[in-house]
């Protein structure tokens, strides 16, 4: 027979005794398994919640930048249709021009000198550029019968302070001419063709197509041949010129103002307003999808720090319900366990009295009772393990996560055999330094 | 000499008044004896029996069982002494109630550790009429087979001494019979008894009568005269 055997038999024979330990020994290992159990779910549930968020924000951020390179592209397909199609949008006339006549004509009718363009050119206004001086006049085509628009042109004026750009329309070579689309086609020429205009001879350089516009009625010569076939030698009829992409939000008066800075007294049109304003709504939807792409960013950011703060909120909380609840389970715990090892030594007087009597020494007392606790603490770990999983599980899960950590099925497995042999062991001790002849001599 | 005491003292210093209750005795118990131990209540017999198992060390005088001084051996070393040298029996039986009668009779081996414990226990129980009851809890005995469990546990260990306390004082007549016969029979193959007891019939067992009064020896009476120098 073992002392192992006198613990079984102990147990098995005060039943209560130990299921009132074991469950005193359940509650404390219950509430710390708990309490870990909720702390890690609340872990997980925080990380997940962030993890939502930041993929949340990070698609938002996503979409919101296709969206502004949507709009960029759009603007930028705007710009250069505009280029393209509109050629140049801003005309500078001569002061004496009178716009009435102008707009009805649809060609000016007064000049201005030539080193106009000039000085515009050498000024450093920035509004602008593609500077092209050109002369032009509604003449009738004596040879044609026809009436057409003349218009001289010398090529583009290269600004002081910019780069060369590419020429929206190109120099026309002297004794050569470039035909708009009806002109050609009503007389069936083709480039290389030479024709005669006001008793001139011009070799035909380009054929345009259609272009729906008075361009259609036009001919393009040099711009000195016209200016002497006009008589306008050294003057010019307008300066035509492209419009930088300005920011501000009258761009007209701003371009007047620079412009009137270098030539006072011109006046300045602005045609194609309507492309334009096309234009200026892209610019716009770009700079807005810039800044929902930063609204987008910005909302992410906060979005995630949201998910973090509420996270550690809860946190918090369950640290702060847990960091009472265990502490006082534990310590209520062991006064239980205590009070029941107290009174099961009491309760065993006699018996360790006799067991002394006839032989055991204080140290197999004390394994006696020692081990009756182990068992209580494993019993009463396992089962608090269980609960405290589950009750754990239960209510701190806000997510479907696996829970279980090996670590604190050790730790209740230790721990409990532990509280459970600290707390008895005062009693335990008491027990086994009774006096033998003192308990025989009671009877 | 089994069991010598040799001008044995004990008081017990109280919380007010101290109380001589063994007042220079010398009482010794030779191998194959029977002794008996009577007098009135509080006459100091339960004092003399504890000084005489190991289990109460006396003020002055001489302790020998078995030719040795408990008294002289470390609290562990006693204990097994106590163990492998003397058996006990008392009036309230003090058996383990959780244990089955088997193991009540083995709890000695608890120490011991032998391994044919169990054979001897069951002979043991075997001798006392037990063999049907030996699965069975205390609580399930009448007193007369209680008294036979804390017999055969006193005896499981072959001691050569046997202090018995009033071990009939909660028997009837037969049942103190078999007792006081197995006690008879122990003495008779060679081992010492020294018996407390207010029992005239208990005392008609005894070879040999040893009165207390008072905490000291009052009369000794017997066919054999113990030489006390
Ligand atoms: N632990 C103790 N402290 C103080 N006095 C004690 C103690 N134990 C016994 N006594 C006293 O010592 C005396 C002897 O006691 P003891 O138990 O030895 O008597 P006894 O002869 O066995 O009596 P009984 O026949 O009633 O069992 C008594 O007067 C008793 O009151
Ligand atoms: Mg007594």
């Amino acid at each position: 027979m073992k002392i192992s055997h006198l613990v079984v038999q102990e147990i098995v024979h005060r039943r209560l005794n130990f299921l009132l330990a074991v469950f005193g020994v359940s509650v404390a290992i219950a509430c710390l398994v708990g309490a870990a159990t909720m702390l890690n779910a609340g872990e997980i549930q925080t990380e997940q919640a962030i993890r939502e968020s930041k993929q949340a924000a990070e698609k938002a951020v996503r979409k919101s930048k296709q969206a502004a390179e949507k709009a960029g592209k759009q603007l930028q397909d705007e710009m250069r249709k505009i280029t393209k199609g509109l050629g140049f949008n801003i005309v500078v006339l001569a002061e004496d021009e009178d716009l009435g006549a102008f707009h009805a004509e649809g060609t000016p009718t007064k000049t201005m000198p030539q080193e106009y363009v000039t000085r515009l050119a050498k000024s450093p206004i920035v509004v602008i550029n593609h500077l092209l001086p050109i002369v032009t006049r509604k003449i009738e085509w004596p040879e044609a019968k026809q009436t057409i628009v003349l218009t001289g042109t010398r090529g583009e004026v290269p600004q002081a302070h910019r780069d060369l750009k590419k020429p929206l329309l190109d120099l026309v070579p002297p004794g050569k001419i470039v035909l708009g689309h009806h002109l050609h086609t009503s007389q069936n020429l083709k480039p290389g063709d030479t024709l005669t205009l006001k008793q001139r001879k011009f070799e035909v350089l380009k054929c345009h197509p259609e272009r729906g516009s008075v361009d259609d009625v036009t001919a393009w010569l040099n711009l000195e041949e016209a200016q002497e076939m006009l008589g306008m030698q050294n003057l010019v009829n307008a300066i035509l010129a492209l419009e930088c992409n300005c920011a501000t939000v009258d761009r007209v008066a701003e371009i007047r103002g620079e412009i009137a800075k270098v030539l006072p007294g011109t006046k300045v049109l602005e045609r194609g307003r309507k492309a334009l304003a096309r234009a200026e709504a892209r610019n716009k939807a770009k700079k807005s999808a810039d800044r929902a792409v930063a609204e987008a960013e910005a909302s992410g950011t906060r979005l995630m720090a949201d998910a973090e703060a509420s996270g550690a909120r809860l946190m918090a909380d369950r640290q702060e319900l847990t960091s009472v609840m265990v502490p006082v389970a534990m310590i209520g715990s062991f006064a239980w366990i205590a009070l029941l090892a107290l009174g099961n030594s009491r309760q065993r007087r006699s018996e360790i009295g006799i067991l002394r009597a006839i032989g055991l020494g204080s140290r197999q007392v004390l394994v006696l009772f020692l081990g009756k606790a182990l068992l209580v603490g494993l019993t009463g770990g396992a089962i608090g393990y269980a609960i405290g999983f589950l009750a754990g599980s239960r209510w701190g899960a806000a997510v479907d996560a696996d829970l279980y950590q090996a670590r604190w099925l050790v730790t209740a497995l230790l721990l409990a055999p532990l509280l459970s042999a600290a707390a008895s062991w005062i009693p335990a001790l008491l027990a086994s330094r009774q006096d033998p002849a003192v308990v025989l001599q009671e009877q | 000499m089994l069991i010598s005491l040799d001008h044995v003292t004990k008081t017990y210093r109280g919380n007010d008044q101290p109380v001589v209750a063994v007042n220079d005795v010398s009482v010794e118990v030779a191998a194959g004896e029977f002794v008996a131990v009577v007098g009135p209540s509080g006459c100091g017999k339960t004092t003399l029996l504890l000084v005489a198992g190991g289990l109460l060390g006396p003020d002055s005088g001489e302790v020998q069982i078995d030719l040795q001084d408990p008294y002289a051996l470390s609290a562990d070393q006693r204990a097994r002494f106590r163990a492998e040298r003397i058996g006990f029996v008392f009036q309230q039986f003090h058996l383990v109630p959780y244990l089955s009668v088997l193991d009540n009779v083995l709890a000695p081996a608890l120490v011991t550790g032998e391994r044919d414990a169990a054979d001897r226990a069951l002979a043991l129980i075997d001798r006392f009429g037990l063999s049907d009851r030996r699965n069975h809890r205390p609580g399930q005995l009448s007193t007369g087979e209680r008294q036979r469990v804390a017999l055969a546990r006193a005896l499981l260990n072959d001691p050569r001494v046997i202090l018995a306390d009033e071990p009939t004082g909660n028997l009837d007549g037969e049942n103190s019979e078999d007792v006081l016969q197995a006690l008879q029979t122990f003495a008779n193959d060679g081992g010492a008894v020294l018996l407390v007891t207010h029992d005239p019939d208990a005392v008609a067992f005894a070879g040999r009568t040893v009165t207390l009064d008072n905490g000291q020896v009052a009369m000794q009476t017997g066919q054999e005269k113990v030489a006390s120098d």
